[in-house]
């Protein structure tokens, strides 16, 4: 499968601090890749980097062929942005934000008034179009701002936190949409926090933390190499401390969650089997037992935290 | 190509002053500086003394055109810098000369609109004007020019802060509005620090237009101004784009 986007390592330093440290990922066309990483990683530097926003120190980058520091018209003219930050023109109406966008597009007349009226009413805006969008919810304004990244078609569209401090129903249009798209053959880089959007959405996640690239891969496979964090989950008819469990072999590292406990292993099996030689020891009973696969938070948790370490 | 291309830049451009001129037209600085500023500065210079109207047409043009044209320029940054949408253009596919050159038409038209209020002014209280079609070229080089000397005003410091911009802006304006021979004739040594201001060859262009005589030829009045704007244009589009990184941090 041909590359939509390919990095090679990227670096760029803000004085002292490395934002971006040599990394290097591709992107596959007609993917939806998620960029996954805490406050301060490098994701909105990234993205901006390669949306043509700002230069790097040094590395490569290109979208569909075109290298974004020696092409950049070319590149950003197949590109769309919908970054962290709202910022259509709140003294422009809904309607004038999306002409405007489509003239910086080199959109004819006829297509962006078509493309505008259509994504107004897909996205129910509409009956609105000839407000302005000071008066806008966060929500609507959000919807107007992935109105004007789709205005030009593009083949390639970059999200920055595209859902953050949305409400549940404008979140899942806004996902419904993404998904679409892709479907349709747009290529997706999606910059989130949300484990569970870049879950049920992405193909592969990049895991990025101190500017460096933690992981690449998909979230099942991510799940799935993770054996350290597999868990048994157990709750008794007596409180027990979770420390003393910590003892039972096999078992790296225990939490107490409500009136549970958690028990890290790679080898659930075994744990399950010692837990009822355990309970016995201890006239205990158990009210339930259950084996857990990690979650994708569980292991971008552990993968940023190793990161740390090094 | 390389042509079709430009021109293709140049079409976007125009849709970034329209924008422009859609929002900024009424932000406080721009009326502020831009109307209210000029207007005071006449009727400081005018009010209580006995001056020909050619000399009173001279002085409120002049004052009218170089703040109006100057009004919207620097305030256009800094606002968007501020609320995002300057990142939202730079990640379009315009050049970064062509964001620059929309900002600097944007203030020209402006300007140009503004100072049809003064001619008309000037027309409606008999105020002789000898050479029309020279006056109407002149306003056009000087309005372009003054916009593309705003547009560069705001090019540094990189701040967000419109504030900012504007004392900056009235720091270098007042004073050429002083040594421009506006209102009063500048005579000696004084001359020489009047030519370092693009107003200066206005007001001897438009002193040619009313009263047929002036202290420059038209033609060096001209070359002047389209010299200043020249290197307004160049120095403000070279300067963004090296302090465009710092406003996007």
């Amino acid at each position: 499968m041909e590359s939509a986007i390919e990095v090679k390592d990227l670096t760029k330093n803000y004085g002292e601090i490395t934002a971006v440290d040599h990394i290097s990922f591709e992107v596959r066309k007609g993917e939806i890749f998620g960029f996954l990483g805490p406050n301060g990683a490098g994701k909105t530097t990234t993205i901006r980097i390669l949306t043509g926003v700002i230069r790097p120190d040094s590395g490569t980058a290109t979208i569909m062929g075109y290298n974004v520091l020696k092409e950049t018209l070319k590149a950003k003219q197949i590109i769309s942005v919908v970054p962290e930050m709202a910022n259509a023109y709140i003294d422009l109406t809904a309607w004038q934000n999306l002409m405007l966008i489509g003239e910086l597009y080199g959109v004819p007349k006829k297509e962006r008034q078509e493309r505008a009226r259509r994504l107004l009413k897909e996205f129910g805006l509409y009956e609105r179009r000839n407000h302005l969008v000071r008066g806008f919810s966060k929500g609507m304004k959000q919807k107007l701002i992935l109105c004007m990244a789709l205005m030009t078609e593009p083949q390639v569209l970059f999200l920055d936190e595209p859902t953050s401090g949305l409400d549940v129903e404008s979140a899942r249009l806004i996902r419904d949409t993404i998904r679409r798209y892709n479907e349709d053959g747009t290529t997706v880089f999606l910059s989130t926090h949300n484990m569970e959007e870049a879950n049920k959405l992405c193909d592969r996640i990049a895991i990025i933390n101190y500017g460096k690239i933690a992981a690449i891969d998909s979230p099942e496979n991510l799940r799935m190499e993770s054996s350290s964090l597999k868990s048994v989950e157990v709750s008794f008819n007596k409180p027990v401390l979770a420390n003393e469990l910590t003892e039972i072999p096999n078992v790296t590292e225990t939490k107490k969650i409500g009136d549970k406990i958690r028990l890290y292993t790679n080898k659930p099996h075994n744990v399950i089997n010692s837990l009822m030689d355990y309970t016995r020891s201890k006239s205990l009973m158990i009210i339930s037992l259950n084996t857990l696969a990690p979650t994708l938070e569980d292991v971008f948790i552990k993968l940023t935290k190793e990161h740390r370490k090094d | 190509m390389v042509e079709q291309q430009f021109l293709e830049q140049l079409k976007r451009a125009f849709a970034i002053a329209k924008k422009d001129l859609r929002i900024y037209y009424k932000r406080g600085p721009v009326v502020i500086f831009g109307l209210i500023m000029p207007l005071f500065l006449f009727l400081a210079f005018s009010i209580g003394r006995s001056m020909p109207m050619e000399q009173l047409f001279m002085g409120l043009l002049g004052m009218t055109l170089f703040f109006s044209s100057m009004s919207i320029g620097p305030a256009i940054v800094p606002f968007e810098a501020r609320s995002g949408t300057l990142e939202r253009l730079v990640s379009t596919p315009v050049s970064i000369w062509a964001i620059f050159i929309g900002d600097v038409i944007a203030s020209f038209i402006y300007g140009l609109l503004i100072s049809t209020v003064p001619v008309t002014i000037g027309l409606f209280l008999g105020v002789n004007i000898t050479h029309f079609l020279i006056l109407c070229f002149g306003i056009i080089l000087a309005a372009f020019c003054f916009a593309s000397f705003g547009v560069l005003l705001s090019a540094y410091p990189p701040t967000d802060v419109p504030s900012t911009v504007m004392m900056i802006s009235n720091l270098v304006k007042f004073p050429l509005i002083f040594i421009s021979g506006v209102f009063i004739p500048i005579h000696g040594w004084g001359r020489i620090i009047a030519s370092i201001s693009p107003l200066t060859y206005f007001i001897d262009l438009v002193n040619y237009c009313t009263h047929g005589t002036s202290y420059y030829s038209v033609i060096v009045d001209f070359a002047a101004l389209a010299g200043f704007t020249l290197l307004f244009l160049i120095a403000a589009v070279k300067i963004h784009e090296k302090t465009l990184p710092e406003r996007l941090r």
